[in-house]
């Protein structure tokens, strides 16, 4: 099953390294992970996408837990949680195409960016589901470039991790 | 110097100070700490550091021949002493030959702290003179490691360095530190306490999960205990011996808790796993209610995980949570300090009064010893050729079972764990989680410079004895009277086992060819060598070697090439599934 997992961690060098280093070493997989400083600048969230058995969760928890720099990790997949994915998507648009992609574009909510005579740049945000939707309704040999920032979440309601 | 006034209270604010340099700070923390102890090696990264060492006497240096031998000899230090162990090595390759040093300690969860030097500052990243990514090397082999990067930052990082070695599930911390940081000046705090938001070991036993365990244990109609190095790094033997005693079960120990139980007491077992007693593995397989205590659940101890333990119900108490339900799905677990949750069990125990069913205890004792009849150790001695367990049965006796005994790996390492009795804790030091060939001997030293009235052996082999042979020019120095005893079988033994077992006899490199003469070697070392070449030889040379108190001696038996290690459970075997003699 997948699994959505937050971390706190003490914004330091090596910190980053340290969690990717556990995953690789202890043969956990990494879907996606995100990092950055909080509203104190002293802890950096994390937000990793990984999937496992009920025991491998189990130990990824605890594992992570054991780092020194954590000081605190939460499995949000297991209450209810808003996930979010940014992606940066460069396109040929050229004759037609330009308006059939804008089109698309705002079917999906995305936002035209940067334009040139040839392409379009745009934002979209979402699941990592839409945003795989919004590429597959794409014909394959306009995309020239794609940048996803991997998954960021939240648990719903007013109380923080 | 002498003008400092002592760290332990902060200087008030008019009192002015001198500033202090980064390696004036590594040697007053060290003294602070109460370190007295450093096993090291110099080298130009740490030169500031060793140029301060040699100007105070308060922290005595012993100069080891290569660095993994420094880290070995601190790691044995703490697991003798139970302080923290302290090593200091250079940048560059002198990390890089710490590191299975830090690894074997970090398997086996001993606290030490290692100080490595570093390029300076300004040169981190350029591919400088003996410049390696150390912290980058030792992430995965240390409980947490620093790189110091302001000379302000330096004490408190000491501090919290021996904090973390020595706290919550122990390990090996690591501080880098750059050459111009030792040479910079800064004002000298040492703190009294850390806290660290990150970092809150649980120590108190949750108290209803200890109640519903020993709810289990006392309601159990054949309890097994089975203990590991939590026992000893935790200092809980005492309470171990209380609780097991009141109760009347029967227990085993890993090779990591041999001692926290007296082996001389009849509910002990003996060892269990892969080399452990039949009685022990047979236990394990047959009890209700298995109680483990700071042990790991390792593959050598558990053999087929599926067919581990298939009828009990599982108790586990760790100081580390990630150590719970790791391998074997536990009933009732219990996350705490060893000794504070055994106190408790004890104190239940003691108010409740609940004991087991006093005739399925009987039993349960019946079916024990008639497993033990079995005499799994049993080995055959004629008058020709040597056995090696001759040679630690007779250790065993020669030393009254007093001696500190630390091993390196193999055969010989299995026998001192089955023929050595030993009837108290910090006295088996051996290289467990890692098995790292070339541990006995610096950690022979690191014992003796621990105790240095003991009688500490080095059981070791051919083969081990060679990868850190070069520490009998240590010994001299320091006038270190280890007893080496080798069993020399001119064979990497454990390996020729295995291809004797499991590939048909085929001994692939596992002979040593053209060694050399030890007791030869001994003495170009400036010891004492002996050799024992009949098993009537053998009492005679430990007795002389014994007699040469002051003397650190070489012990070269020649023993049998082709004897096994009995029982045997093949890996991915039950427990159950013994190859026995």
């Amino acid at each position: 099953m997948r699994h959505i997992i937050s971390i706190l961690l003490e914004n330091e060098a090596g910190a980053l390294s340290r969690v990717a280093g556990l995953f690789s070493a202890r043969g956990y997989n990494i879907e996606a992970m995100t990092v950055a400083p909080t509203h104190d600048p002293s802890i950096s969230r994390m937000t990793v996408a990984t999937r496992g058995s009920e025991e491998i969760m189990e130990q990824v928890l605890k594992q992570l837990n054991k780092l020194v720099e954590v000081i605190r990790v939460h499995d949000l997949t297991e209450g209810p949680h808003i996930e979010r994915e940014l992606m940066l998507i460069k396109v040929h648009a050229v004759g037609q195409d330009r308006e059939e992609v804008k089109r698309l574009s705002d079917v999906f909510r995305g936002r035209i960016i940067d334009v040139t005579d040839r392409s379009y740049t745009m934002e979209l945000t979402g699941t990592g589901e839409k945003l795989d939707a919004f590429i597959h309704a794409l014909d394959p040999g306009m995309v020239i470039e794609v940048v996803r920032s991997g998954a960021s979440a939240i648990s719903r309601g007013a109380k923080a991790i | 110097m002498t003008s400092l006034t002592t760290t332990q209270n902060r200087p008030s604010p008019d009192l002015v100070e001198e500033d202090l340099t980064g390696a004036e700070i590594v040697v007053r923390a060290l003294r602070d700490e109460g370190v007295e102890h450093v096993f090291g090696y110099p080298g130009g990264a740490v030169l500031y550091i060793y140029d301060e060492l040699a100007q105070q006497d308060a922290v005595k240096h012993i100069l080891v021949r290569h660095e993994q031998a420094a880290v070995h000899a601190a790691d044995a230090y703490s697991r003798v002493t139970g302080k923290v162990g302290v090593a200091l090595v250079t940048s560059g390759p002198g990390a890089t030959n710490a590191v299975t040093g830090i690894a074997t300690a970090y398997m086996d969860s001993v606290p030490i702290v290692v100080i490595t030097g570093q390029v300076p500052v300004a040169l981190i990243g350029n591919d400088a003179f003996q410049e390696v990514d150390t912290v980058g090397i030792t992430r995965p082999c240390t409980k947490h490691n620093f790189l110091v990067k302001d000379v302000r930052d330096l004490a408190s990082t000491l501090k919290t360095a021996f904090y973390l070695a020595a706290t919550g599930r122990p390990g090996p911390v690591l501080v880098d530190i750059p050459k111009d940081i030792t040479s910079h000046k800064t004002h000298y705090h040492y703190p009294e306490k850390i806290s660290l938001r990150s970092y809150k070991p649980t120590l108190k036993g949750h108290p209803g999960q200890v109640r519903k365990a020993m709810q289990l244990v006392t309601g159990a109609q054949r309890p097994m205990f089975y203990t590991g190095g939590g026992i000893i790094l935790g200092n809980a033997s005492g309470e171990l011996r209380k609780l097991v005693r009141t109760l009347g079960a029967p227990i085993t120990n890993t090779l990591m808790g041999l001692g926290a139980y007296p082996a001389s007491d009849r509910q002990f077992l003996g060892m269990l796993g892969m080399h452990g007693t039949y009685e022990a593995n047979m236990a394990v397989q047959h009890c209700d209610v298995l109680v483990a205590l700071g042990a790991r659940f390792d593959d050598r101890v558990t053999g087929n995980l599926t067919k581990f333990a298939p009828h009990a119900r599982i108790v586990h108490v760790d100081v580390d949570p990630s150590s719970i339900s790791k391998n074997v799905r536990v009933d009732v677990p219990v996350v705490g300090d060893l000794q504070q949750v055994l106190l408790e069990m004890n104190q239940i125990l003691a108010e409740n009064g609940q004991r087991n069913d006093p005739q399925a205890m009987q039993a349960w004792w019946t079916q024990i010893e008639e497993w033990r009849q079995r005499d799994c150790l049993h080995y055959n001695q004629d008058d020709r050729i040597i056995k090696p367990q001759l040679v630690v049965q007779k250790l065993f006796e020669l030393t009254g079972g007093n001696a500190i005994v630390t091993s390196d790996v193999g055969q010989h390492q299995m026998w001192a764990a089955q023929f050595y009795g030993f009837d108290q804790p910090r006295r088996w030091i051996n290289s467990g989680g890692l098995g790292t060939m070339g541990f006995g001997l610096p950690a022979a030293m690191g014992a003796q410079v621990a105790e240095p009235d003991a009688t500490v052996v080095c059981v070791t082999g051919d083969g081990s004895i060679q990868m850190n042979i070069q520490e009998l020019s240590t010994c001299l120095q320091y006038n270190l009277p280890v007893k080496v005893a080798c069993l020399n079988n001119h064979y990497l033994g454990m390996v020729r086992q295995w291809q004797e077992f499991f590939y048909e006899n085929r001994y692939a490199m596992s002979y040593v060819d053209a060694l050399p003469d030890f007791v030869k070697l001994a003495e170009a070392y400036g010891h004492i060598g002996l050799r024992a070449d009949t098993p009537a030889d053998v009492e005679p040379v430990i007795r002389e070697a014994l007699r040469l108190k002051d003397r650190m001696v070489f012990m070269d038996f020649q023993v049998d090439p082709q004897e096994n290690v009995y029982p045997m459970v093949p890996a991915g075997a039950a427990l159950s599934e013994m190859i026995l003699v």
